[in-house]
């Protein structure tokens, strides 16, 4: 037992579970947090929105597998908080958010800068806290980082009256939590897998979804094992995009709205399909009653509550998907040896990747899409980070390029928050400094938050940008040209910014390319760069994003160019 | 502790059932508006919720009835589970359930006639007499909602000036849990 004050207890116990590093920005609520920080073995990056903060915690959370932490003040500053919130909350990423509240007597007058976060906060929050006492401080850190990090992960969010950080106590710091309600599942049912086992062996046309649940519990090896032991070809969904090395001869990318032709065109071919750590989201499979029709499926998941959602399954595997994937290679290995893999099925997915890669048109220009993509793949190491903005460029990063290394691709795939992607990219640098980190942005989303250029310059965590920049919100455009008849409202951007000014100004560096050759040279001054680079790709306006499945159809209904 | 309830009747639909749920969960601030917030966030269709003190006096009990297909059922179940707030889920099989709802009735009742015959149903119905006024007889009667529907039907004619329900409360038979 030790006495000290609630600001003071919160930042003790935020290090004795080993943050190292905090994002956000001070105001009137939390003054005595920022206080206790002076003294603090803890690393502070000042933002400039705290949208960003959020953002660049659930970037650091995404690449380090663990929380990621922000700090907002009271009212405005955790309503901003928000959208970065929700963000990590859609793709399952653990973030733990501490905002300020105006004082306890105070709670409920509608005081100046009070805003009830905590209600705000409930649906897109795994859960929140309001200590109403110091003395509580270290136990609910304790269960927020367990809550946030244990089971399907997800923001937590803890909210501190300024009269509670301010009080003192005898403060006891707690090594083992129990929280009642809370038991995540992580060995699955025995009998399950062995059903599971059973449909996989007698499938012919076998395929694997790898979601985003393969990444969130690092099953990479455990996955690519299943793959090769049976020779399933692998789809992933756009959150799974990475999840299995994309260069792999089983590989066969990201399926959905846009994703590759091949990959969509298998998922409706298969007789059999193994869902794992997938929620089987519009995006990824398009109408959910047609979806899967006459398939045997298979359905992974940490998330009881994910089975039967959207999809009935045959075989329910509900457990950390690591240690299932693990127990049903073990199954399997006992009752077969490796496939040939010249059968029918493999062939078929030569195949489909053939016609494809024959069929499908480029884009006619010196620098497309597709290209610089290609390109930036070519220069860039296999361990490089990269995450996306959202929009055009999002799906283009989808379809162009490959993700070698498992792990090292993340989005914002659920909420689809445009502005993601640059200070994640700064909160993926903080939490790997020394691999080269990469944001495949567009105009539209970068200008959301591009403020977070002083953070990259001044903290000295420099990423690139890779700007494919039309000077339009394209992907609306793309959709006003599809379903519109062409008449574009709201997204024009009339040439401004100067993005290479825009670095300037911040002390980054800008550099534009007018030719595939400058790109090249670009990109490799980047990667050499101390600065943030800004690299402002020109993209023709009227580029479109294919293969494309409108809304509400079905993958068989995929439009695969104009 | 508190209480709502929607003042509709079973309704029994070709795909879907009469659903008892019952849960308990932390005593402690906010944990009903999770829960409701949670029926509104993912557009389930709750008839009647009511929440109340338990024998452990740190969990409450809720008991939440829902007209609902088996697949929205088992996604209500799910969620719920999903509450680090909530203890322990249960659909309780109505067979062998016992629960009872309570309500308040205020009916006009001027003259004599119907008076008196307000009171005669209210003693068929072993339902109490709980205030007479110069112009109204306030009845309190217990029993399964189909119970209090049937009164309820049979004395709307005389006029009914308020009704308050406290949604269905249950407990397993016997010595299940």
């Amino acid at each position: 037992m030790v006495e000290m004050t609630g600001a003071k207890a919160l930042i003790h116990a935020l290090e004795k579970e080993g943050v190292d590093v905090v994002f956000g920005l001070p105001g009137g609520a939390n003054l005595p947090i920022y206080d206790a920080l002076v003294d603090a073995n803890l690393r502070h990056i000042l933002v400039r929105h705290e949208q960003s903060a959020a953002h660049m915690a659930d970037g650091y959370a995404r690449i380090k597998r663990k929380a990621g932490v922000c700090f907002a003040t009271s009212g405005p500053g955790a309503t901003n908080l928000i959208t970065g919130i929700a963000t990590a909350y859609a793709d399952s990423s653990p973030i733990v958010a501490v905002t300020g509240q105006v004082p306890l007597a105070m709670i409920g007058k509608d005081a100046f800068q009070e805003t009830d976060i905590i209600g705000v906060a409930n649906p897109c929050t795994k859960y929140s806290f309001q200590p109403r006492s110091a003395g509580e401080i270290p136990e609910v850190i304790k269960k927020s980082f367990y809550i946030a990090e244990s089971g399907r992960p997800g923001p937590v969010l803890v909210d501190i009256p300024k009269d509670v950080q301010q009080a003192t106590a005898e403060m006891k710091f707690p090594d083992l939590i129990k929280v009642r309600g809370y038991s995540p599942v992580i060995d699955a049912d025995l009998s399950e897998i062995g059903k599971a086992a059973d449909i996989l062996l007698k499938a012919e046309r076998p395929i694997i979804m790898a979601g985003g649940g393969v990444i969130l519990s690092g099953a990479f090896s455990e996955l690519q094992a299943l793959a090769e032991l049976l020779m399933i070809p692998v789809v992933t969904t756009f959150k799974g995009k990475g999840a299995f090395p994309e260069n792999h001869q089983l590989a066969m990318g990201p399926i959905g709205m846009h994703g590759h032709a091949e990959a969509n065109k298998i998922v409706i071919e298969a007789d059999c399909i193994v869902a794992i750590g997938a929620r089987f989201s519009d995006r990824s499979v398009g109408k959910f009653d047609e979806f899967g029709k006459g398939m045997s499926v298979i359905h992974m998941d940490v998330d009881p509550a994910e089975i039967g959602k959207n999809k009935s399954v045959d075989a329910a595997v509900v457990g950390d998907v690591k240690s299932s994937l693990r127990s049903l290679v073990k199954m399997l290995s006992k009752r077969i040896t490796k496939r040939d893999p010249d059968n029918p099925w493999l062939k078929r997915r030569k195949e489909l990747i053939t016609y494809y890669a024959e069929t499908l048109k480029d884009y006619p220009r010196e620098i497309t899409a597709k290209k610089s993509l290609k390109k930036l793949r070519e220069i860039l190491p296999a361990q490089a980070i990269v995450t996306t903005e959202v929009g055009q460029c999002q799906m283009w990063a989808s379809l162009h390029f490959d993700v070698i290394s498992p792990g090292t691709f993340f989005s914002s795939t659920g909420l689809g928050t445009m502005g993601f992607g640059f200070p994640a990219s700064i909160g993926a640098k903080a939490a790997r400094p020394d691999v080269p980190v990469v944001d495949i942005a567009g105009d539209g989303s970068f200008n959301m938050t591009e403020n977070s250029l002083a953070v990259s310059v001044l903290d000295n965590l420099p990423v690139i940008v890779f700007l494919m920049n039309n000077y339009m919100l394209g992907m609306v455009a793309q959709w006003q040209r599809t379903f519109y008849d062409r008449r574009y409202s709201g997204v024009e951007q009339h040439n401004c910014p100067d993005y290479v000014k825009i670095a300037e100004a911040y002390g980054a560096q800008g550099i534009r390319v007018q030719s595939m050759q400058e790109l090249e040279k670009g990109i490799k001054i980047a990667l050499k760069s101390d600065v943030a680079t800004i690299i402002d790709i020109p993209i023709d306006p009227n580029e479109d994003v294919y293969p494309f499945v409108a809304p509400g159809t079905g993958l068989k209904d995929m439009i695969t160019g104009a | 502790m508190s209480a709502a309830s929607a003042a509709t009747a079973p309704v029994m639909e070709s795909d879907r059932s009469w659903y008892i749920i019952t849960a308990l969960v932390e005593n402690k601030p906010g944990v009903l508006f999770r829960v409701t917030n949670l029926f509104r966030a993912r557009n389930f269709n709750i008839e009647s919720i009511t929440v109340g003190s338990t024998e452990q006096q740190d969990l409450s009990r809720m008991t939440i009835t829902t007209n609902s297909d088996e697949r929205t059922l088992d996604q209500l179940v799910k969620q719920l589970r999903k509450l680090i707030d909530v203890v322990e889920v249960k659909v309780l099989d109505t067979e062998r359930t016992v629960y009872r709802e309570l309500a308040l009735i205020k009916m006009k009742a001027v003259d004599p006639t119907t008076r008196s015959e307000i009171i005669n149903y209210a003693s068929i119905f072993r339902a109490n007499i709980l205030d007479i006024g110069k112009e109204t007889i306030t009845v309190e009667i217990t029993g399964t909602p189909d119970k209090i529907d049937a009164f309820k039907n049979l004395v709307q004619h005389y006029g009914i000036a308020q009704l308050a329900r406290t949604g269905v409360l249950a407990l397993p038979r016997g010595s299940g849990t």
